[in-house]
């Protein structure tokens, strides 16, 4: 199952990886990190495809992507 | 756990200071990618401009020039002439190039300098707070055209990638954007191929990034990517204007 | 080493590339064009570049560029391009970049005339640019200095890192003169350097940059960069005193084509039996206050003569703190004072100052 990595400090709660995820399952936690903002988290990653558009999208690059088993690329970045 | 999505290389692990949403940090990544993708790293030096992205220079992790507002291409130009070896690249935002360096930028394309440019176009000025860009759009409300942009007044918005493209020798201009996921990707695929021909020391490379800017246009960042979508990409349509390909006969594009 | 018949703007040209410099940058400019000219036939020849800017603010950009990447490099114009080049000018002193430029002035203000003035020396030596910046400033009187003087100012400006300007004026650059060239390092670029910007292989990255936005590290710099210029001043001033071993009552001060004017008056009024003393600067900055200070307290009279209105007069007051009177002829708009004129003027001193010390 993939695994979304946040770098807690490094976010800005922007959402922008929650508008990109096909599974709408990035969200922006409660909880504020050392700035202030609520930073984002993945709530189920047991629906996450490992498809990177998350981190793609994040502008603070604050997101890391890991995957078990094989990658179904479906694009190359 | 195998690693799929990694941070670059190419980026200092210094946090931003751009504003929420704002994806000059997305073009800084895709550059930083590139850079490290293409072992471009150690021999690259890059031109930071005067604008939001004024401190780009902490970001980027490679040797960086901060230059005056408007003249990095100038800059880049004396740079990459006196040491050909470098990889140069200039990041320039809508202001500082099209405005005030409006003359450094299209003289450095017909010289056709074998240098990168990354141009950063959110149709507004973004670090002084928000005033009008050269390419505000008409009737976009900026802090220096709160009614809104006249075009009566202040004339259209400027297309910078066809008003290079016109000029024989820049060999490869394309326009991408950075809002979405699927641009993103593609935009990535265009400054690749940018410094691919720097490497091959084919030509000069300019890539117009649209994007968006939260803070100054008043939207919430996924309003913004809706705004960019339906007001901006009609008047700067995405694609490859110039690829040296095209013209591989005559002038190439370059000396 | 022959001597050749060469005008001066070639010659500075060619004293470029012996000091080592082969890469310039600039835009055609009367009366200094045939710089340009000469360096984009001469260049090619020993490897080096020569490019041709879209203006005078992107030249100044681009040895901003070069002299960042860790070559040596030169740009010329004259003073409406000086003018362009001075925000350029402040960001190489503000990043400590090594750089020469050679000012060949014109008469102004504004788009002036094309004719030899000196308008331009407070530029140089005051105000050239925004902040608390200095420039090394030399002003030759001859093209055989000029040629000189290129040497040094490559040697000055890679000891302190400090942009120096060359300020000639139209005479110099339009004129022929025999010359004669040092063979030395022709086109030896500068060795790697330990700010440069050549590529992070090996090293860390550096940045050549000059914005703070903490307050007191900029204090910081602007007080190194203070420093670094005291330092200047105590090493590198250079004067010319002419004619001044026999005591006289009148001193005579100019700079550049003007002071060699100079001398030729002191040598008419010499062949009368009065002696006028001559003192001219060659740093203009670091302006050599102390060494004309002594001459002007062996002096009950001062003549200043600029290409002018009035502006290395400022400096001849300076020096002199309101001890001795001073007067101040001076021509702009590309009128060159005579010796005629030199010496009228230093009559009428004499005869202010109370008759001669020579009892004439």
């Amino acid at each position: 199952m993939p695994k979304i990595q946040v770098m807690v400090e490094r976010c800005k709660g922007c959402e922008r990886c929650n508008d990109a995820c096909p599974q709408e399952i990035m969200k922006m936690s409660s909880d504020l990190n050392a700035k202030g903002y609520k930073f984002a988290s993945a709530v189920d990653q047991s629906r996450c495809l490992g498809c990177r558009m998350c981190a793609i999208a994040c502008p603070e690059v604050a997101l890391e992507v890991y995957i078990e088993g094989t990658q179904y690329e479906f694009f190359a970045y | 756990m195998k690693k799929i999505f990694s941070y670059t290389d190419g980026l200092t692990k210094k946090t931003t200071h751009y504003c929420p949403g704002c994806t000059h940090g997305v073009i800084h990544r895709m550059v930083g990618e590139v850079i490290e993708e293409l072992g471009l790293r150690e021999t690259t030096v890059g031109v930071a401009p005067v604008g939001c992205s004024v401190l780009a220079y902490e970001y980027f992790n490679c040797d960086m020039f901060e230059a005056s507002h408007g003249r990095a291409p100038a800059v880049a130009t004396g740079a990459k002439r006196c040491r050909p070896n470098l990889t140069v690249f200039t990041y320039q935002g809508d202001g500082d190039l099209a405005s005030i360096g409006m003359a450094e930028i299209v003289h450095a394309a017909n010289r056709g300098e074998k240098f990168t440019t990354i141009f950063v176009n959110n149709a507004i000025y973004g670090m002084t707070g928000g005033q009008m860009a050269p390419t505000t759009m008409p009737n976009q409300r900026a802090t220096t055209c709160p009614m809104g942009r006249d075009v009566e007044q202040v004339g259209h918005p400027i297309k910078v990638a066809e008003l290079l493209s016109s000029l024989t020798t820049p060999a490869y201009v394309a326009r991408v954007s950075s809002h979405t996921p699927e641009e993103t990707v593609k935009a990535k695929a265009a400054i690749k191929q940018a410094f691919q021909y720097q490497k091959e020391g084919r030509c000069y490379t300019f890539v117009e990034v649209l994007s968006i800017c939260p803070t100054n246009w008043g939207l919430s960042p996924r309003e913004s990517n809706i705004w960019l979508e339906k007001e901006m990409m009609p008047y700067y349509p995405l694609g490859v204007l110039k690829r040296p390909e095209d013209f591989e006969g005559e002038t190439d594009g370059g000396n | 080493m022959a001597k050749v018949l060469m005008k001066g703007n070639e010659a500075i040209g060619e004293a470029a590339i012996r000091a080592g410099c082969i890469h310039f940058f600039g835009y055609p400019i009367t009366p200094q064009s045939e710089v340009p000219e000469y360096l984009s036939r001469r260049l090619p020849e020993v490897g080096g570049l020569y490019l041709q800017a879209e203006s005078e603010v992107a030249a100044s950009n681009m040895i901003y560029g070069a002299a960042g990447v860790g070559v040596r490099v030169l740009t010329t114009s004259s003073s409406p391009g000086v003018s362009l080049m001075a925000e350029g000018l402040s960001y190489i002193a503000a990043c400590e970049l090594p750089c020469v430029l050679v000012n060949i002035m014109r008469a102004g203000p504004g788009l002036g005339g094309i004719l030899p003035a000196q308008g331009d020396y407070l530029q140089a030596t005051k105000g050239t640019a925004h902040g608390d910046f200095n420039l090394i400033v030399l002003a030759p009187s001859s093209v055989q200095e000029a040629v000189d003087l290129m040497l040094v100012a490559f040697e000055l400006a890679e000891k302190y890192r400090n942009p120096v300007i060359l300020i000639g004026d139209g005479m110099i650059g339009q004129m022929m003169e025999p010359v004669e060239f040092p063979e030395v390092k022709v086109g030896k670029p500068l060795g790697p350097t330990d700010y440069a910007l050549t590529g992070c292989k090996g090293r860390e990255r550096r940045i050549v940059n000059s914005l703070y936005l903490d307050a007191q590290k900029l204090n910081d710099h602007n007080e190194k960069l203070k420093a670094k210029f005291e330092l200047i001043t105590e090493n590198e001033q250079r004067w010319e005193y002419y004619n001044t071993e026999e005591p006289f009552d009148v001193l005579l001060t100019g700079f550049g084509m003007m002071a060699r004017i100079c001398k030729t008056a002191v040598d008419v009024l010499k062949g009368e039996g009065i002696n006028i003393g001559l003192f001219r600067p060659i740093t203009a900055k670091p302006f050599p206050y102390k060494p004309l200070r002594e001459l002007i307290d062996r002096s009950k009279r001062v003549l200043c003569v600029e290409m002018n209105m009035g502006q290395m007069l400022l400096d001849v007051q300076f020096a002199a703190e309101g001890t001795v009177p001073i007067d101040f002829y001076g021509k702009a708009g590309g009128i060159i004072p005579s010796v005629e004129d030199v010496v009228e003027q230093l009559r009428a001193a004499i005869a202010k100052a109370g008759g001669s010390r020579s009892g004439k």
